[in-house]
């Protein structure tokens, strides 16, 4: 069997079976849709909570960031992880007992205010929007590549399953799917790991390869990391295990992460799915469980790739170059100069040339293709996408066809997951958000659960528009502003709705334009204005939500300090979230 | 550690005050619970990262502060999710606020 086949047959045995569920948790009423009636067990949701949360872009590129970049990588690693230490112990438990269907809703309700609501619309539409076009873009990119066909294609194809089961089944339907992607996914992500780890370290738990001695070869044991600091060192990289970003930097742009992974609307509302509050609490257990898998792989992943990589390709000449090596220069996202002329490929640190590589037309019989870019005058000549380092790891690692088949199917589901979990909060957000509870409040149940499948349906076209014409430097700028945004809106807002009875309408809302403000003014100059990079106190973008949030929590408290203080029946329910009897199920 | 209200009856005389032990109560297991999920990620990751990576101690082939950056924190916050789940689930039972598990 060749690998169209294999490719074939996980790639639509995945989808069938994605399908067959969707079908059978077909949704009905506005319950179902938006909190798949809240009788979800604490394992499944943890199960569906972690596909939801791991996107493309983590199942793809986060293991290629950490090769490259090694301790620099850590701030995603501990944000997209600590942050649900923060949703399980500050967030999610109040909310599933405030027991309504959105986070927006909570906004509202809390702050006694329409305008407090609209904000909530805006800024969920905004992070979902900016995340969803990332995941139809590489839905695309796994089918052009696997079956030879246009991106555009590619990116419908994707879209249209997205809505067959996210804008049918709702919540129901993307529940039960996100468990089945799970399982794909988590395969996909560990079983070449575990491959590549006997070969290099002969540990066959690929989470300790990491800390593990390399013994490939039948060399002396010596630790990988070791091995791995003394090749960056040769090769004129900085150490693997040191980095290069500010301590203050790195601290900020680590709680940003982890504050907007707390304030991040489809995570949440995955918690209002469960039966009670000790089910949420267990489910944040178990749903930080299966993420830890692949967190805990991924470092491994990075570390194994970049030495791979390094022996492979450095000082080998390029006719005895690796078979992936040749396969992958063929799909344009690895290219080689040969700028001293000796026939052999150095890696060095630095760009080999400027830019993307466009690469000429005519190619010698058994040579590299050719680009164009102006070079540049350091010693490196190899050019690699990081993008490639999990897509081609199979391949570096000499294993079975069904493999590699098995990780892009993995890719796939990584990508679906996360984009019907968005696609739900974009949808409920208009449908109920803004249609039920602001402009029609007499809508039927039947009416509201028509909205949300429309809302859906042209939010995804328009994600399938961005996906096939990205405007690929905005959305690669925007996914700090996401967070940013997470972290300096909803977080801080909905913590102290819950923590504080004093906090009232006007600081909640002058809190969330502060907050929003700076974050949003900061990475709009810096990112599309400035054309420097001369930060206030070195704080990049990435973590100027940081700043943002902690303006966003003296403004409210000062505010709400020279207000009124809200209503009786407003800290009356402060004092009923914070006791978890009697979660029931999701009302409106 | 024994939470004083843990031989208290079913439902207490004074909701009121029980209500209001209860929250003091689970403001201090997040406040402990927070205290190391700071410890572990933002201290031994970042701002200490440099003197335990210094320091003899190593985690298999892995200098400490590296190790607790990319693997060791997440680890801990597994532990911490665990612990949080045991602590509230106890002072739940004290409180008389579990009765829908045994319905």
């Amino acid at each position: 069997m060749n690998q169209d086949a294999w490719n074939f047959i996980f790639i639509g045995g995945s989808f069938a079976l994605y399908i067959l569920i969707a079908i059978r948790s077909r949704a009905a009423t506005t319950k179902e849709y938006y909190v798949a009636s809240g009788g979800v067990s604490p394992l499944a949701n943890g199960m569906a909570t972690a596909a939801d949360w791991m996107s493309a872009a983590t199942f793809i590129s986060m293991a290629g960031i950490i090769a490259a970049s090694g301790y620099d990588a850590s701030r995603f690693l501990m944000g997209w992880t600590g942050g649900f230490v923060l949703l399980t112990t500050l967030i999610v438990p109040y909310l599933r007992k405030f027991n309504k269907f959105t986070v927006t809703d909570f906004l509202g309700d809390r702050f006694y205010s329409n305008f407090a609501r609209a904000v909530g619309v805006i800024c969920a539409v905004f992070i979902c929007m900016t995340y969803i076009m990332g995941q139809m873009r590489g839905v695309g990119l796994v089918f052009s590549r696997l079956f030879d066909i246009e991106i555009w294609l590619g990116v419908l194809i994707g879209a249209s399953i997205v809505f067959f089961y996210a804008g049918i089944g709702g919540m129901k339907g993307i529940t039960y799917t996100q468990v089945a992607q799970y399982c794909v996914m988590v395969f996909a992500y560990t079983i070449p790991a575990v491959f590549i780890s006997i070969l290099l370290t002969g540990n066959p738990v690929p989470q300790l390869g990491l800390i593990g001695d390399f013994t490939k070869d039948g060399v002396d044991p010596v630790p990988l990391l070791s091995k791995l600091n003394t090749l960056n060192q040769e090769l004129g990289f900085a150490k693997y295990t040191d980095g290069s970003f500010g301590k203050l930097d790195m601290f900020c742009i680590t709680t940003a992460l982890m504050c907007g992974t707390a304030g991040l609307p489809h995570v949440i509302v995955r918690f209002f799915t469960v039966k009670s509050v000790k089910a949420v609490r267990s489910s944040a257990c178990w749903t930080l469980l299966f993420i830890a898998v692949v967190y805990l792989t991924a470092p491994a992943i990075g570390a194994f790739a970049r030495t791979n990589l390094i022996s492979e390709i450095h000082n080998c000449q390029y006719n005895q170059a690796p078979a992936w090596f040749k396969n992958w220069e063929n799909r344009g996202l690895i290219a080689w100069v040969d700028k001293n002329d000796d026939g052999v490929m150095q890696h060095r640190s630095g760009p080999p040339f400027k830019g993307k590589p466009v690469y000429t037309l005519q190619r010698e019989e058994q040579g590299p293709r050719q680009v164009t870019n102006p070079l540049t005058d350091n010693a490196n000549e190899v050019f690699y996408e990081r993008d490639i380092l999990v897509m081609a790891n199979p391949e570096m690692a000499g294993l079975p066809m069904w493999v590699i088949a098995l990780v892009m199917a993995g890719c796939v589901a990584a990508a679906l997951s996360t984009a019907a979990g968005l696609l739900l909060v974009l949808s409920t957000s208009i449908s109920h958000d803004l249609m039920k509870k602001i402009v029609s409040p007499n809508m039927s149940d039947t009416h509201e659960v028509l909205w949300a499948r429309a809302a859906s349906f042209f939010f995804l076209c328009v994600a399938a528009w961005f996906g096939i014409n990205p405007p690929a430097e905005f959305v690669a700028k925007t996914v700090a502003f996401a967070f940013g945004l997470a972290a300096s809106s909803f977080f801080p807002t909905i913590l102290m709705g819950i923590f504080s009875k004093r906090i009232n309408r006007e600081g909640a809302i002058a809190g969330m334009i502060a907050g929003v403000g700076l974050t949003a003014g900061y990475i709009v100059y810096f990112q599309f204005l400035a054309g420097h990079k001369e930060y206030w106190f070195g704080i990049s973008p990435e973590g100027i939500g940081c700043f943002g949030m902690i303006l966003n929590f003296a403004v409210a408290t000062a505010v709400s300090a020279i207000t009124p203080a809200p209503p009786k029946e407003i800290v009356d329910m402060v004092e009923n979230i914070r006791n978890p009897n009697d979660a029931g199920s999701a009302t409106h | 550690m024994k939470s004083p209200y843990q031989d208290a009856p079913r439902q207490p005389l004074n909701a009121a005050a029980s209500r209001s032990a209860y929250w003091s109560k689970s403001l201090q297991i997040v406040g402990i619970v927070l205290a190391f999920w700071m410890f572990v990620s933002l201290g031994c990751g970042i701002l200490f990262r440099e003197a335990l990576d210094a320091s003899a101690l190593s985690v298999g082939g892995a200098p400490l502060g590296f190790w607790m950056a990319q693997q060791g924190s997440i680890i801990g916050f597994l532990f911490l999710l665990f612990l949080y789940m045991v602590l509230m689930n106890r002072l739940d039972r004290a409180h008389g606020f579990d009765q829908e598990d045994q319905s």
